[in-house]
């Protein structure tokens, strides 16, 4: 299990096929890539602030709750955070599993929760200003699935 | 009295105007922290005007507005998450 929480880019098409080249005993990898949207050109750039020290340590602990609900053999966090340009990758998650029923699965759990209780807020810079991105409600409700 | 650091992020941060500080606080519970810190000045009011619109992490793990404040070293206020 990896959690990185960094400014720095990452190579998501390395990052995958180093995590499924060590997932032994797997069966199912399910990787995930969030990229930034250019709300049709609308979006200069987005900047995303953590509290640092906190963010690894939710994480962290939202993985080992995926880990004691599906039996999975190895799960990989990446979050960046800082300025970033429209089409960047944001962030990835990836599981792997014997079967692939625990690995989506799992992988749709960390999205839902890295989303609304990891230390993260999003702020969208516009051609005309700056807006912090508000929590959906629909966001909050989705880790009711769980 | 004891010596707290409050942390702000995010438009919390930048309506009140900085990032952290030192608090002396004899409160007993976040919510009687969040009662001194608006009482202060014109920007803590309007940050904390709407705590429903708040989140509080305790020592860096999310915490309830009724939590007391026993043994704290880091306060933590921002608005709800967006990560992902």
């Amino acid at each position: 299990m990896r959690v990185a929480v960094q400014a720095e880019p990452f190579d998501y098409g390395a990052e995958s096929a180093a995590f499924a080249a060590a997932a032994e005993g797997a069966g199912a990898v399910v990787t995930f890539l969030g990229v930034v949207r250019d709300n049709g050109g609308a979006l200069r750039a987005m900047e995303i602030e953590h509290y640092p020290g906190m963010t690894e340590k939710a994480i962290a602990g939202i993985v080992e709750e995926a880990a004691g609900r599906w039996p999975l053999t190895d799960a990989l966090v990446i979050h960046r955070h800082g300025r970033l340009a429209p089409g960047e990758a944001i962030m990835m998650v990836a599981t792997a599993s014997r079967h692939r029923a625990a690995a989506f699965a799992a992988a749709d759990f960390l999205m839902d929760y890295l989303k609304s209780r990891a230390p993260f807020w999003k702020k969208e810079i516009g051609s005309d200003g700056a807006e912090w991105v508000a929590a959906k409600d629909e966001d909050e409700a989705a880790l009711g699935r769980w | 009295m004891t010596e707290i650091d409050v942390l702000y992020f995010a438009w919390v941060r930048e309506r009140i105007g900085l990032p952290r500080e030192r608090v002396t606080t004899g409160a007993a519970t976040v919510a009687g922290l969040v009662a001194e810190l608006a009482a202060r000045e014109e920007r803590y009011a309007a940050a904390f005007a709407d705590i429903s619109a708040l989140r509080v992490a305790l020592d860096q793990d999310l915490a309830d507005f009724d939590a007391a404040l026993d043994g704290v070293r880091e306060v933590a206020f921002f608005p709800p998450m967006t990560g992902g």
